[in-house]
């Protein structure tokens, strides 16, 4: 599997006595934006905390840029965007950035670099407390973008965005895998699933299937990926 | 660990407390005020007497509230979890708190310690270095009692309930009402196992003896000992991993 720069094997994980994950089986193309779809509670989050190296897996194996997740040389090779933003509310969106390339001990231009890349500059002395929503989020992206990551995991990074924003990061998600990284996205919002090069559809901690959109559609025999996914399930029921 | 990343994560914590000024205002005025406060209801023989110890307990008790408030916040705002995922290690974050609350830690013994000397008319044999420095270590006693609290409470209505358990007894027990060689045997082993029973007897020997005493400095290596113990079982309770 050496085309493959995550690899999930048989993997299970129990959260308070739940099977988030089921045996899960997986891989993530290199250079390539994974799309990562489920209802919410499905084990979307869990699945990327485990890549993440953040979550105890109970048995199965995770391999990420070819070493066991979580290896500490992959600390600084990975970058991570939980679904709330984890970001310091009490400061400023360049001492966030400022802190956080510090850690990485990146140069001090990255800053700037990375908040154009998610349109930034013009509140950047702004307290974090003071954005919207979606812009306390892009802040928590950009954190991820800093230094030079190999693998970006990105948890429902689009949700309530205005739809131009949702295009403008999309087209930064793009330029990133075009320069090599590879990205796994997650959503519960199938229409995004035209914008990834591959897709996992997930279920109740199980994978329900992979693959391109079209060979999912082909295989299912429908028009769009909601019918795909419902007939998926119906499948398995 | 990395000096690097504890001074740049000190000096994060302190950019967030710049912009907190009512905090700052909090830490630095309230002892002052409770001190002149003190001064003004007891008599100066008394005065005379609950002033040190009292200097040794307000550090600890500020700063731990600080500081189990702020690393709760990280735990659960997940900047620790983030931190954690980058090449950061647990005592780079650890110090970092230390590095930033022994600072302010430096600057409230010195405002404290300032208004009882030169305007409360409290006089203290030991050299008044000696007495910054004992505040400075319970400081970080109660920064390193805070983070290790931090870890059993899930909100922060929690985290500050834990400031009772945690003081109060050791508030009761270090011989500021009583002195120590006078309580039930039970209480004085146990009043020999707690931090501020170090701190308030430092700061005794500092108020009666000009002469620096041996004693003084087997509470000191004890208050180093404890401090650097807590700090250590606060970093166990930080967790890369979780269920």
């Amino acid at each position: 599997m050496n085309d493959h720069a995550v690899q999930l094997t048989n993997v299970v994980v129990n959260r308070n006595g739940i099977l988030a994950l089921d045996d899960v089986s997986v891989g993530i193309g290199f250079g390539r934006i994974t799309g990562l779809l489920g209802p919410s509670g499905s084990g979307k989050s869990t699945l990327m905390r485990a890549i993440v190296g953040v979550q105890i897996v109970a048995s199965g194996s995770v391999t990420v840029l070819g070493l066991p997740a979580g290896a500490p040389e992959l600390r600084s090779r990975v970058g991570y965007v939980t679904q709330a933003p984890s970001v310091y509310r009490d400061l400023t969106v360049r001492e966030n950035l400022s802190y956080f390339r510090n850690i990485l001990g990146t140069r001090n231009a990255d800053v700037d670099r990375v908040l154009e890349a998610v349109d930034l500059t013009s509140v950047q002395s702004q307290m974090v407390k003071t954005l919207s929503g979606g812009q306390e989020g892009r802040v928590s992206l950009a954190t991820a973008l800093l230094g030079k990551p190999e693998l970006l995991i990105l948890d429902e990074p689009t949700v309530g965005l205005d739809p131009v924003l949702r295009r403008d990061l999309w087209a930064l998600f793009h330029t990133l895998a075009d320069s090599g990284i590879t990205i796994l996205i997650s959503s519960h919002v199938m229409d995004e699933a035209s914008r990834c090069h591959d897709l996992i559809l997930m279920r109740d901690g199980k994978l329900l299937a992979q693959g391109t959109e079209r060979e999912l559609l082909l295989q299912t025999s429908t028009d769009d990926i909601e019918s795909a996914f419902l007939h998926l399930v119906d499948g398995h029921t | 660990m990395s000096a690097h990343r504890t001074v740049a994560t000190a000096r994060r914590v302190l950019a967030q407390l710049r912009h907190d000024p009512r905090t700052i205002a909090l830490l630095l005025v309230v002892p002052a005020m409770l001190m002149t406060l003190l001064a003004w209801i007891l008599d100066d023989a008394n005065w005379q007497r609950y002033a040190p110890g009292l200097l040794g307990i307000f550090p600890m008790l500020v700063m731990f509230l600080v500081t189990s408030v702020a690393t709760l916040r990280e735990r659960t705002s997940g900047t620790l979890e983030r931190l954690l995922s980058m090449p950061m290690s647990k005592a780079d974050f650890v110090f970092g708190y230390a590095l930033a609350f022994g600072l302010l830690a430096i600057v409230q013994a010195i405002i404290v310690g300032g208004l009882c000397f030169v305007a409360l008319g409290l006089t203290m044999r030991g050299p008044t270095s000696l007495v910054l420095m004992v505040a400075v270590l319970d400081g970080l006693l109660g920064t390193a009692l805070g983070l290790f609290v931090s870890a059993f409470a899930q909100t922060e209505f929690q985290a500050v309930q834990f400031m009772p358990v945690a003081l109060l007894p050791q508030f009761l027990l270090c011989g500021l009402i009583v002195p120590t060689d006078d309580l039930p045997s039970v209480l004085r082993f146990l009043s020999a196992l707690l931090p501020l029973t170090y701190a308030f007897d430092a700061m005794q020997k500092l108020a009666q003896n000009e002469v620096v005493s041996s004693g003084f400095w087997v509470d000191v290596a004890i208050l180093v000992a404890m401090a650097l113990a807590l700090l250590t079982a606060g970093t166990a309770t930080l967790r890369r991993r979780t269920r």
